[in-house]
């Protein structure tokens, strides 16, 4: 389970998350939802140890994460898929893979490049070639490869769906499903479509400028016409 | 014909030192976006090194093993105590801060090794060899500095190409914020990278000294040749850099063998003006923008 407990963090005199609280359950789906600026990214970078909390704290399972540096979080079990689709352009499709599970102690065979392009067929034709000329949804599958391939506890994920075109986020939010019933990854999913991402979620995080509205049930949250209306623009 | 043949084989091997530099160069650019105006001192204390060893009384081996493990630690030094303090800072500091730190060493040298000329020997023969009753411009040092030349940049390509540090030290050089979240250390791969470039400018120091004369601004001249080689492959890849040292060195050995040698500075420059016209990426890149 990962807690998150009265965080607060900012750039400079700024404030962008102003004491948040919240668990994401092991297993589950949770959305962290709201307008641009809201503190959502923020919020993921805190979390992953981008960003220094100036308060609060962060826990996964009885490790404290608070102050534990970025390029530590993946020993740990959290993967975090920064927005902007963080593939590395110059290297190939499976250079970008091999990255992601350099952090595993135990060295394991192709097996589970195998599986990366069992889950992503489309990867699997390009393997070779530079990561620069994948599509936008291909480049979103490649991260979320690159993430699982550390075999993470948590994936934190920064709005897979952007730019992206309905049928594909249909697509990738499926496969999320699945990876959460099956494997029993903790997900926590930013969305500036806040009805896709209901739709998948569990329980569901508001944001608004950097403090915590409301959390709750996912069908709560997408039952609440006023709530919608003021906070998730659907 | 005779004149082709000693003059293109004079290119190779002063290409061949080109190239070295150049890889310097590249490594580090790579890896922090840097030009290391300070290469050229940096190799030129290393060399020093090896020169005392050496006039000591040492052999010529321990001498070259030492200014290379001292280029690796010298380049590691650099990265960490100076140029890891630029971090987000502008372009331009990067700049100013290698062009002083190449006048530090040079003064440096100058104080504690003496500005006088020094002679530093070569393990290998300076005659050419004979074929037939001719003597041909190939000595048993150029073989050398063409061997070790293309040793370096092939156990540099394994080392990128073939191995997870390699793939690190790239994602690394990359994409900084991308590789930390993917457990990537991402300081300890560019000191890594500062240092086998200093390693790698090392090498070159050595050739170039090689059955000649040192002296704290020896290497001055190389800087401009080993940058243009290193931005005619395009600044990025290792075989790059190797390519655009011999297409220099040849080049440059053919203005000076049928032109007149006091040309060479400008046709240097003037194949550096023509490569960017045409190709701004370098010979060797394919051209594509970044920065997102």
């Amino acid at each position: 389970m990962l807690a998150v407990e009265d965080l607060t963090a900012g750039y400079g005199p700024v404030t962008a998350l102003d004491g948040v609280s919240f668990t994401a359950a092991r297993g589950q789906i949770t959305a962290v939802l709201g307008a641009n600026g809201a503190g959502k990214t923020t919020l993921l970078r805190t979390i992953s140890g981008l960003v220094r909390p100036s308060r609060g704290s962060v826990r996964l399972g009885e490790h404290d994460l608070t102050t534990v540096a970025a390029e530590r979080m993946a020993r740990l079990g959290l993967a975090h898929v920064p927005e902007g689709r963080g593939v590395i352009t110059e290297l190939t499709v499976e250079e970008n893979l091999r990255l992601g599970r350099l952090v595993r102690l135990r060295r394991v065979g192709a097996g589970d490049l195998d599986r990366a392009y069992a889950l992503f067929p489309a990867l699997a034709q390009r393997r070779r070639q530079s990561a620069h000329v994948l599509s936008g949804g291909e480049r979103q599958m490649l991260v979320i490869a690159r993430a699982l391939m550390a075999e993470p506890t948590v994936l934190l994920l920064d709005e897979p769906s952007l730019g992206l075109a309905p049928r594909i986020v249909v697509q990738i939010f499926d496969l999320l499903a699945s990876l959460v019933a099956d494997d029993g990854l903790t997900v926590v999913l930013v969305e500036q479509n806040a009805r896709s991402a209901l739709s998948i979620a569990d329980r569901g995080v508001v944001l608004n400028l950097g403090r915590l509205v409301v959390s709750d049930t996912a069908a709560a949250l997408a039952g609440d016409e006023q709530l919608r209306h003021a906070y998730l623009g659907f | 014909m005779q004149q082709l043949i000693t003059t293109v084989l004079t290119g190779l091997t002063l290409g061949m030192v080109y190239a070295a530099f150049a890889l310097a160069l590249v490594l580090i650019w790579r890896a922090t976006r840097i030009v290391n105006f300070a290469q050229a001192p940096m190799a030129m204390i290393t060399t020093y090194l090896a020169l005392v060893l050496i006039d000591a009384g040492l052999s010529y081996w321990v001498g070259f093993a030492v200014a290379l493990v001292s280029g690796l630690l010298l380049g590691a030094l650099v990265e960490r105590l100076v140029v890891r303090h630029l971090t987000g800072s502008s372009e331009i500091n990067a700049v100013i801060l290698t062009l002083g730190l190449f006048i530090v060493i040079h003064a440096l040298a100058a104080l504690v090794f003496g500005s006088r000329y020094r002679s530093f020997p070569a393990p290998f023969g300076l005659r050419g060899f004979q074929v037939g009753d001719t003597t041909i411009a190939l000595t048993g040092f150029g073989v050398f500095t063409i061997v070790s030349v293309m040793v370096v940049m092939g156990l540099l390509v394994l080392l990128f190409r073939g191995t997870d540090l390699g793939l690190k030290m790239r994602a690394a050089a990359f994409d900084q914020e991308i590789s930390r979240l993917l457990g990537v250390r991402v300081g300890r791969m560019l000191t890594l990278g500062w240092a086998l470039a200093a390693l790698v400018g090392s090498l070159s120091g050595l050739l170039i000294a090689g059955g000649g004369l040192v002296h704290p601004s020896y290497m001055d001249g190389v800087v401009v040749y080993g940058f243009v080689a290193a931005v005619l492959g395009g600044l990025e890849s290792p075989p790059g850099a190797v390519a655009g040292g011999l297409i220099l060195g040849l080049a440059l050995s053919l203005v000076s063998g049928y032109v007149g040698s006091e040309l060479v500075p400008l046709a240097c420059l003037v194949i550096l003006m023509a490569v960017l016209l045409v190709r701004p990426g370098g010979l060797f890149s394919h051209v594509r923008a970044r920065r997102v």
